[in-house]
């Protein structure tokens, strides 16, 4: 008798594990960190803690080298084999939703009400991505320069103004001291050249496209103030404050080495540079004007239009968006946490924690790239203005051209939605 | 006099030599580079960029990056992708690009001359005009394998594999061999009354070794170098080859050693096909004429 309880035990127990294991929809997932060790095992325990938190999902994950991620998901767009759940970079959401890649997330949006701006991915109205992080560039220096060059120390409420920034740099060049008085980064290319530089150009006024229709860029990109920003941008290496080209080693560690004075660098570099130099300091960006500008929005989470779940590929982007994981992939990766309660649950954006400025950075000067499917090509676009200014180009006639190659490609696109 | 001609042979033969060394050291020089940048921790391999050090093993000499990329990557199963895809698509190549070469060049048909010149002019076409609409079709074929019949051929070897084993560059390099061959001794073979398959078997590739060689080592590096078609085919990283591979290194800030240290190992299979097959390949550009 007690051996036909424990058989019949045995067999209840296999047919509820059974039924518990079949009623898991399985959840595909893409990510583009192959090859990063932190942040996959921070995704991975995501993912472990999801799965066993509820019986109706189980999420599996295929990780990309971000190099090569996101002309994995436009050939599998083509091919009719996104999955559930993808992740995609900030600015190139609005092309994947327009192009019919993505759909709005079913997510509480009250749960994202104390996000930074950066990492809230909108497009139409309608959210559709949410990031876990944000990231954020700033002037790094130390505060030994800033006191030897006799220069004030800018602050977020008083940042330099456009005169001052060069007044700035005449000093570290007057100095003889560094090899350049500036490092805007040019080691780096593709998104970064708009991510960091076109901060400076909205400063000054002017924009990568007009954001009020989003159908053209005239005006914006080679007005008077593109134009003022384009002569700034070019002096800035005719008259040797920076180099045009750049060699990556120089990128990575000329800062510590002494040859700049000034570098134009994100937060994932900040705790390198504080390890480098105690007195390293992080400075907000000079306002040409227009007040201070840096760029924000970083990879988001979404859901492919393709999806079958959208509910389930939801219900695990909400599941995410707890400070735990917020703060380990900040702990981890040393990213900015999007919410104030996770920057205190983290060592260094807490109150006091050496890199709390970023956060306050982000959120008193973050302007996110302009928000249109077009910004893929403007990107590359404004890169390529930027790169050939750098090397001596006509300004006027460079923006112009970037300006025509614009509207041919939002005229070409049917005006992409707006 | 005829100590003069010696010391003018000797001067010849100097001269040709340190001609042939210094092109020795710029083509042997970059892997020389990467070998010792591999053994090195990133903030030395880039000071050492700078001088001749960079050619040398010397400072803070370890495996770690070795290490360091198998950590990061599953870099074995990457290379045995590749060396499998490859040496797959390598052998099926010249075996279907041999036997059309041979239906093209002995074997008298309607239309062969016509279709010749199209399958040459497919040379002109670059892979990536035609990338998008093979995805297409790839990605709706039917295949049987162990799972039965399935849709869809993304995520597998043979999408891989498949799509490269006729190409019209192998064809073109059989078809210019094979028009060398005396054709005395297909004639020959005829009146005895040897089949076609028994000609192609036992007259004619027992004489191709030099283009087999060429041919296969051509593939070999055009399979092997493969990433825009893994790319768009492959979304598990369990098919992904070593160039796809490669990107698993280029991070925010990039590991120089590691990447250094992966395309060590990635090369490794590169030069000992290179090498295995090098005196017929030599022999065959010799006497085709046909650069690599």
């Amino acid at each position: 008798m007690k051996h036909s309880n424990w058989l019949a035990g045995a067999a209840v127990a296999a047919i509820s594990l059974g039924g518990a294991a079949q009623a898991q929809t399985t959840l595909s997932m893409w990510y583009h960190g192959a090859g990063n060790e932190v942040e996959a095992k921070i995704v991975d325990q995501i993912i472990a803690d999801f799965n066993a938190s509820q019986t109706d999902w189980k999420v599996e994950m295929q990780s990309f080298p971000q190099a090569a991620y996101n002309d994995s998901v436009v050939a599998g767009a083509l091919a009719g084999n996104l999955p559930d759940i993808l992740d995609v970079d900030g600015p190139v959401m609005p092309n994947w939703a327009w192009s019919g890649y993505m759909q709005p997330l079913q997510i509480d949006e009250t749960l994202i009400e104390g996000f930074l701006p950066g990492p809230k991915g909108y497009w139409d109205g309608k959210l559709y991505s949410i990031g876990l992080w944000d990231a954020a560039v700033a002037l790094v220096t130390r505060q030994s320069y800033l006191d030897e060059l006799g220069l004030r120390t800018p602050t977020l409420e008083q940042p330099w103004t456009g005169e001052e920034f060069m007044a700035a740099l005449e000093a570290a060049k007057a100095s003889g001291k560094f090899e350049y008085a500036f490092d805007p980064g040019m080691a780096w290319t593709g998104e970064w050249y708009p991510y960091a530089f076109s901060p400076f150009l909205q400063s000054f006024g002017g924009d990568i496209v007009d954001r009020s229709t989003y159908k053209t860029a005239e005006g914006a990109l080679n007005g008077e103030a593109a134009i003022a920003f384009g002569e700034w941008w070019q002096g800035l290496f005719t008259n040797g404050y920076a180099q045009a080209s750049q060699d990556p080693a120089d990128r990575d560690s000329g800062f510590a080495a002494g040859k700049y004075a000034f570098s134009w660098n994100g937060n994932w570099a900040a705790l390198g540079a504080l390890s480098t130099f105690e007195d390293t300091v992080f400075l907000p960006a000079p306002d040409f004007g227009n007040g201070s500008k840096i760029g924000a929005a970083s990879w988001q989470f979404g859901v492919s239009a393709s999806s079958k779940h959208p509910e389930g590929a939801s219900a695990f982007i909400q599941f995410a968006l707890q400070d735990k994981y917020l703060a380990a992939f900040s702990n981890g990766i040393g990213l900015i946490p999007p919410t104030k309660t996770a920057a205190e649950m983290t060592d260094n954006y807490k109150d006091g924690g050496p890199m709390a400025v970023f956060y306050d950075l982000t959120k008193a000067q973050a302007l996110v790239r302009p928000v249109t499917p077009g910004y893929v090509v403007q990107a590359k676009v404004f890169e390529k203005a930027l790169a050939d200014i750098a090397n001596g180009a006509n300004v006027a006639d460079t923006l112009d051209a970037a300006v025509d190659e614009i509207n041919a490609d939002i005229e070409k696109n049917g005006g992409y939605g707006h | 006099m005829a100590t003069i001609s010696a010391d003018n042979h000797g001067l010849r033969l100097a001269t040709r030599y340190a001609v042939l060394v210094l092109i020795a050291i710029v083509f042997i020089f970059p892997l020389v580079f990467m070998l010792m940048s591999s053994l090195k921790p990133d903030q030395q391999l880039l000071q050492d960029t700078a001088s001749l050090r960079a050619f040398l093993p010397v400072g803070d000499v370890s495996l770690r990056n070795y290490t360091a990329a198998f950590d990061r990557a599953p870099v074995a199963l990457f290379i045995f992708n590749s060396v499998l895809v490859t040496g797959v698509t390598v052998v099926l190549s010249l075996l279907v690009c041999s036997m059309a070469a041979f239906a093209f060049v002995f074997i008298g048909w309607k239309g062969r001359d016509f279709l010749l010149t199209v399958i040459l002019a497919t040379l002109i076409v670059p892979f990536e005009t035609i990338a998008i609409p093979l995805l297409l079709i790839a990605s709706k074929l039917p295949w049987i394998g162990m799972d039965g019949l399935t849709w869809g051929w993304l995520n597998s070897y043979h999408v891989q594999i498949v799509p490269f084993i006729a190409d019209g560059l192998t064809i073109f390099l059989f078809v210019q061999y094979f028009k060398d061959l005396p054709g005395e001794l297909i004639e020959a073979a005829r009146v005895e009354g040897a089949t076609w398959p028994q000609i192609y078997r036992r007259i004619v590739m027992p004489l191709a070794g030099p283009v087999l060689a060429t041919a296969a080592i051509l593939k070999f590096l055009a399979m092997y170098n493969q990433y825009l078609w893994p790319l768009m085919v492959v979304q598990q990283e369990g098919y992904r080859p070593v160039m796809v591979g490669l990107q698993y290194f280029f991070q925010q800030n990039v590991a120089w050693g590691e990447v250094m240290a992966y395309l060590s190992m990635i090369t490794v299979p590169v030069l000992a096909f290179y090498l295995y097959l090098q005196r017929a390949f030599i022999a065959s550009i010799a006497s085709t004429g046909v650069k690599g």
